[in-house]
């Protein structure tokens, strides 16, 4: 056995790891109980780890074709967007839709659908793929698309990995004409700002809000609003590449920070000193490389052990339009009160989700860590109970912790998956950490 | 054809023949790949078309049948600018103490086969007035060690015989480089104990032959701390030496 943990490092279980070459293998390895496939280990808590069994698939990296006149590509699973982004990002294409880490699978990527700055307007990342190879639990081997087994198809976007494991799949690409962003950042005093501000970047193509967390009274929910479009040629100053070169990250966490060093000090001033810089540059509009802009966290290596061996949590919920505004004050008020939520505290616009458990509904996401410590997991609770009280739900990729009723109140679709899944896997082989905490009959 | 350069990889199946072909690939070659079975190649064929729109071939190629040699080269279609040799075996060190014909297959896999075929390809790049030999050594070969010196014996065969390769193509416009890549994270080393600080992924070592090729470096440790650990273990007493077990 092996001991697995997803990016947040909380839980640490065991589960034996296996790295399967082929389809074949793949299907071995799943063929008994309790087991689950697993990308890059993106997934902050228990999605990606089997219930006794962990079927790493990030060796399945190949392109199997890719058309430059529709920007269709079939691949297999395991190529990560980071891959994708390098490889056909200088051709002229992008994904349609990328996480705040370009390190996830194209399996995780499905799996979890993952959203992008872009999801009030363009949806998620299932909404570009058109077909799924999946090795189901009974042991079959399906094509699943829109059209031909669309139940399954439409379980497997945001189903987690459950109705089986994602071998291959046919996704987009958008087509750009350069690597860079043309950004325009804008300062809000306090929530009902920020929230105006993002309202008012519906039409925009991308856009994010950054929440000071420590911020508190008449500052409580300020924010600094990024909105972005892809950048056209003549857009980029003379000399610039078309397509930046994307660095691996240069300066990477060597060790588990103690525990000391995220305090309500540091986070403060961290905070008050990012508000600031970004304040500065509010207004204009610049250029910026599609790295940074996407994936700010990515250029610090292994950036969760700051947190400290014990891990941390994201709590990651979205709450429908309608009242948002207040239960998002009550939040934040109470997150500013404790003082040790982190400098990732992200608020953003979601359109609706696309497949059966698909997490984005029309509303409002809002992101926060936490460091694995003390009372956190009963203030979580607490903050869940606000979120089931305004009909919203929390995002299974980023969960550790939430209770079957939390999960069942924010997941009204769970029995028609349910459903899919028994009937893709009467035995129930597929089964994951999350699964067992979540979805398994006890 | 085109105009584009073109490499070969010889062990195209290998992590380190597929991190290799896509390194050149990516770098605009179009890249021949061979292997023991050509079929089982064409899944790589493919990516590296559809990532980089290149030309790709798969071709047949046995490092154990030496009498193939000459009619491989000579069916080419062309010759490369570029040939690298991944080919190579681990084999199990335990086996081939007593058993002769497995030690046999790990010598003529390291040794004999891509020493004889790098050698043919030197004729013709130096008749043809250019061209770059790529050998995948190993640090093995660097001094033998107890726990693998079948496998390193042939490393250190094959090593030499790149060096002196390298000093007579040299006089012909013809370059020859020795990578010796220490740990790397692949099939092969798969179940292995690695030191974390000393080990690679395999693209980092394709983008070291890349680099290696345009630069025409001699010899390559992949990561620095090799060669300063080779170094050590190469200086140190053989009355010291012969007691680590490693």
């Amino acid at each position: 056995m092996t001991l697995v943990s997803g990016w947040g490092r909380f839980p640490v279980v065991d589960s034996e790891l296996l790295r399967p070459r082929s389809f074949e293998a793949v299907g071995e390895a799943v063929g008994t109980a309790g087991a689950v496939a697993r990308g890059n280990g993106r997934a902050y808590g228990d999605a990606a780890i089997g219930a006794s069994r962990t079927v790493a698939m990030t060796g399945f990296d190949r392109v199997r074709s890719f058309d430059p006149a529709t920007g269709r590509l079939r691949l297999e699973a395991g190529v990560l967007l980071s891959d994708l982004i390098d490889t056909f990002g200088p051709r002229g294409f992008l994904p349609f839709v990328v996480p705040g880490t370009r390190f996830v699978s194209v399996g995780g990527a499905i799996a979890a659908d993952v959203h992008g700055k872009n999801h009030h307007c363009e949806g998620g990342f299932g909404r570009y793929v058109d077909s799924i190879l999946l090795r189901t639990g009974q042991g079959d081997t399906i094509e699943v698309s829109r059209e031909q087994n669309s139940d399954a198809f439409f379980a497997t976007i945001g189903g987690m990995g459950l109705t089986g494991v994602i071998l291959e799949a046919t996704m987009r690409l958008r087509r750009v004409e350069t690597g860079w962003i043309r950004e325009r950042v804008i300062s809000a005093s306090d929530l009902d700002a920020a929230m105006r501000a993002l309202d008012a970047g519906d039409s925009a193509t991308y856009s994010v809000a950054w929440i000071d967390c420590a911020a508190r009274g008449n500052d409580l929910g300020r924010a600094l609003i990024y909105l972005g479009e892809h950048a056209r040629t003549d857009e980029l100053v003379d000399g610039a590449d078309r397509f930046p070169a994307g660095k691996n990250p240069g300066l990477a966490v060597p060790v588990d920070l103690p525990s000391i060093t995220l305090n309500r000090y540091s986070i403060r001033a961290f905070n008050e000193l990012y508000y600031r810089m970004g304040a500065r540059r509010a207004g204009g509009s610049h250029v910026v490389s599609l790295y940074p802009y996407f994936f700010p966290l990515d250029s610090v290596g292994a950036w969760n052990r700051i947190y400290g061996r014990r891990g941390f949590l994201q709590h990651q919920c979205v709450l429908p339009e309608a009242g948002a505004r207040d239960v998002l004050a009550d939040i934040l008020d109470r997150v500013s009160k404790r003082g040790d939520a982190s400098f990732l505290a992200v608020l953003k616009k979601l359109g609706q989700g696309d497949g059966i458990l698909s997490f984005p509904l029309p509303g409002y996401t809002l992101a926060l860590d936490f460091p694995v410590k003390g009372d956190i997991l009963n203030f979580l609770d607490e903050i869940d109970r606000l979120v089931v009280a305004a009909g919203g739900r929390l995002y299974l990729a980023k969960d550790a912790r939430q209770s079957r009723a939390t999960f069942e109140a924010g997941y009204p679709a769970l029995q028609r998956f349910n459903a899919i899944r028994k009937s893709l896997d009467p035995a129930g082989h597929i089964r994951s950490k999350l699964s067992q905490r979540l979805f398994d009959e006890v | 054809m085109t105009s584009r350069k073109t490499v070969l990889v010889l062990g195209g199946s290998s992590d380190i023949g597929r991190a290799a072909a896509r390194a050149f690939a990516k770098a605009g070659y179009d890249v021949g790949l061979a292997g023991r079975d050509a079929a089982a190649l064409e899944p790589d064929a493919a990516d590296l078309h559809a990532r980089y729109n290149i030309e790709v071939s798969t071709l047949k190629f046995d490092v154990l049948d030496t009498a193939s040699f000459d009619s491989f080269v000579g069916g080419l279609p062309a010759l490369p600018d570029v040939v690298i040799s991944i080919v190579g075996l681990l084999g199990v060190q335990d086996q081939a103490e007593s058993d002769l014909a497995h030690a046999t297959t790990i010598m003529r896999s390291n040794y004999e086969g891509p020493s004889l075929i790098l050698g043919l390809f030197a004729e013709k790049f130096l008749a043809r007035g250019n061209g770059t030999i790529v050998g995948v050594s190993s640090v093995a070969g660097d001094r033998g060690r107890s726990s693998n010196y079948i496998y390193g014996s042939a490393k250190a065969g094959f090593s030499a015989f790149l060096s002196g390769l390298r000093g007579r193509a040299s006089r012909g416009g013809v370059h020859v480089v020795t990578v010796k890549p220490g740990f790397v994270r692949t099939k092969m080393t798969e179940g292995m104990k690695l030191i974390g600080p000393l080990t690679v992924e395999a693209p980092v070592v394709g983008d070291a032959i890349l680099q290696a090729v345009e630069k025409k470096t001699d010899v390559v440790y992949v990561s620095g701390k090799w060669r300063l650990v080779m170094f050590i273990i190469k200086a140190l007493p053989e009355a010291v030496f012969k007691k680590l077990k490693f």
